[in-house]
């Protein structure tokens, strides 16, 4: 059975990724990692820091071995589009780690690729296989003497932990998934300590791109601060859920106009660790100096539940903390239950006010990115929706649905 | 563990370590390996792979239990991952949880008696637009329903090899 995933045509489908890679093996290895910076590209992840500062520090650091590593664990809820960019355009992403491995001199590149996704291994590996016999990996790739890269697709383990990038790199040397201190920085001592980038699979495809066509092509998308397009991940209560490309800039309310949402009470934007945005500002829009977003985008109908959201997230961070540092751990727990007595209307507003408190706590001592958002969403859930979850009758016991 | 299973363990991982390499950045793969052919990784199990990277065993131990694929306890042959994430559940896996506990008998966490079926909740697996999602072992299904978790257990009953076989068919977009 092969399911199309819905959505409208994106940019990748008409860029010969190869053509870029080419275009940078003629430039100056300075020139690249300049080019990258003019883009003014933010990491697609979802952080949105810039791709090429992050190239221009592992580029500086001097170490004879270096890496590239395509961040593939891609498991913030409501996001799939690098499952649909490694399926269709494996060559796009290919090329853009090796364009990076040639701007910073790594000779190494490591796809770590989620285990739920452990389907795609086979035909990575593959047409990783077919680059070789091109003469796109292995020894002096694309006829340049010296330039020796290849790249291996490594596999997790089932770990959200995993998708940060210090986690990742602690998996990849046999460790659990638990976030380092930084600085140090990957891009100074990353991968066994050597300097590392670690670029999400949609900024390498992209970073092909814009060496086939131009940075002032990429610039022509998006706005001043948030150049560029990007590949949004829409599910949820609308009609055609799918991977839809949009520049940067859109706002909420065209958004879903085009994905057949337009009756939604709120939207989830950035997945679990994003923010629950409600109708009334539906006008915001979708670009890092407004709401941040790795792409992520759950509909929700007037007819949801939000508490329910709110609780499902809380369940999942609970389960997905990796236990390392206080914050989170105990933290994400005491907010869970206090959804719990949300539910059964037994939470005071005192303990609310509490509850603020607390997650502001998080937000500025937990270790990592996980600690810090997860209580984002229940968050501004009780910002938008608190009328409608303290106003709860108490047979509200049966909307809370699953386990 | 028979003497027996042991020798061949040992042997596989041997194997492995050859292929491998004796460094730690093989601990994850070697015990993906052991998982997905024994179905778990008991203490001898974790006992052979510390002594051939030579490293502690409860290294081994923590590695283990961290990650929600390589969990030591023994499990089915078939491993069946619900999805239990908010647009899985806005499309309605709850039922589909009802169904996946009476068509096979156990309930989320259970292994059954035949040694067969693991079912257990997974988190986001990507697969949001076309909910409910559910993994078996590497395999996913989608805009799973109620009818097609009967056709889903057959399938796993049907053939144990045939699994295989299966999963070299294609992948889904």
């Amino acid at each position: 059975m092969t399911i199309q995933t819905q959505g409208n045509t994106l940019t990748f489908a008409s860029i010969d990724g190869d053509a870029g890679l080419k275009a940078a093996l003629a430039m100056k290895r300075a020139d690249i990692i300049d080019t990258v910076a003019d883009s003014g590209m933010k990491g697609r992840g979802g952080a949105g820091f810039s791709t090429g500062m992050k190239w221009n520090f592992a580029g500086a650091e001097k170490g004879d071995k270096k890496y590239i590593i395509c961040n593939a664990d891609e498991g913030e809820p409501g996001t799939f589009k690098d499952r649909v960019i490694l399926t269709e355009f494996a060559d796009l992403v290919f090329a853009g780690m090796t364009i990076a491995g040639r701007a910073i001199g790594a000779s190494e590149g490591i796809v770590y690729l989620r285990g739920e996704y452990t389907y795609l291994r086979s035909p990575l590996n593959a047409v990783i296989k077919k680059r070789r016999a091109a003469g796109l990996l292995g020894k002096d790739v694309g006829g340049v003497k010296g330039f020796d890269f290849d790249i291996i697709v490594a596999l997790g383990a089932g770990a959200y932990i995993c998708g940060e990038e210090t986690a990742l790199i602690e998996s990849l040397e046999g460790f659990r998934g638990e976030p380092r201190n930084r600085p140090p920085f990957p891009v100074v001592a990353g991968y066994r300590y050597a300097p590392t980038v670690v670029n999400n699979v949609e900024t390498l495809a992209s970073a092909a791109c814009i060496f086939v066509n131009g940075v002032d092509w990429f610039k022509s998308f998006g706005t001043d601060r948030s150049t560029g397009f990007k590949l949004f991940s829409i599910s949820g209560d609308c009609a055609k859920p799918g991977v839809y490309e949009f520049p940067f800039g859109i706002t909420v309310a065209d958004l879903l106009k085009e994905v057949g949402g337009s009756d939604a009470k709120a939207v989830q934007i950035g997945g679990a660790s994003g923010v629950c945005v409600p109708r009334a500002q539906f006008a915001r829009q979708m670009a890092f100096e407004d709401i941040p977003t790795g792409g992520s985008v759950m509909v929700f109908g007037p007819q949801r539940d939000m508490l329910a959201v709110a609780e499902n997230f809380l369940e999942f961070f609970v389960d997905e903390s990796c236990g390392q540092c206080t914050p989170c751990r105990i933290g994400n727990p005491k907010m869970l239950e206090a959804a719990a007595q949300l539910r059964e209307g037994t939470c005071a507003a005192e303990y609310i006010a509490e509850l603020r408190e607390l997650s502001g706590t998080m937000q500025v001592a937990a270790k990592c990115g996980l600690g810090q958002t997860s209580s984002n969403a229940f968050m501004s859930i009780l910002e938008h929706f608190g009328d409608e979850i303290m106003s709860r009758p108490a047979q509200a016991e049966t909307a809370r649905s699953g386990a | 563990m028979l003497v027996t299973q042991q020798e061949q363990l040992r042997a596989d991982v041997t194997a492995l370590v050859d292929k491998l390499g004796p460094g730690r950045s093989s601990l994850i793969p070697i015990l993906q390996d052991v998982k997905s052919r024994h179905h778990g990784i008991d203490t001898d199990a974790m006992q052979i792979v510390a002594d051939l990277l030579d490293i502690h065993p409860v290294e081994v131990y923590s590695v283990a239990t961290f990650y929600a694929f390589l969990n030591p306890a023994a499990q089915g042959e078939f491993v069946v991952r619900l999805c239990r994430t908010v647009s899985c559940e806005l499309a309605g896996k709850d039922a589909i949880a009802r169904q996946l506990e009476t068509e096979l008998g156990i309930a989320f966490g259970e292994t059954s008696d035949d040694g067969r079926f693991t079912l257990e909740w997974a988190n986001c697996m990507g697969m949001c637009d076309q909910g409910p999602a559910l993994l078996v072992n590497d395999r996913v299904y989608t805009r799973v329903t109620p009818e097609t978790v009967r056709e889903i257990a057959a399938d796993c009953r049907a053939a144990y090899s045939g699994h295989a076989a299966e999963r070299q068919e294609g992948y889904l977009v």
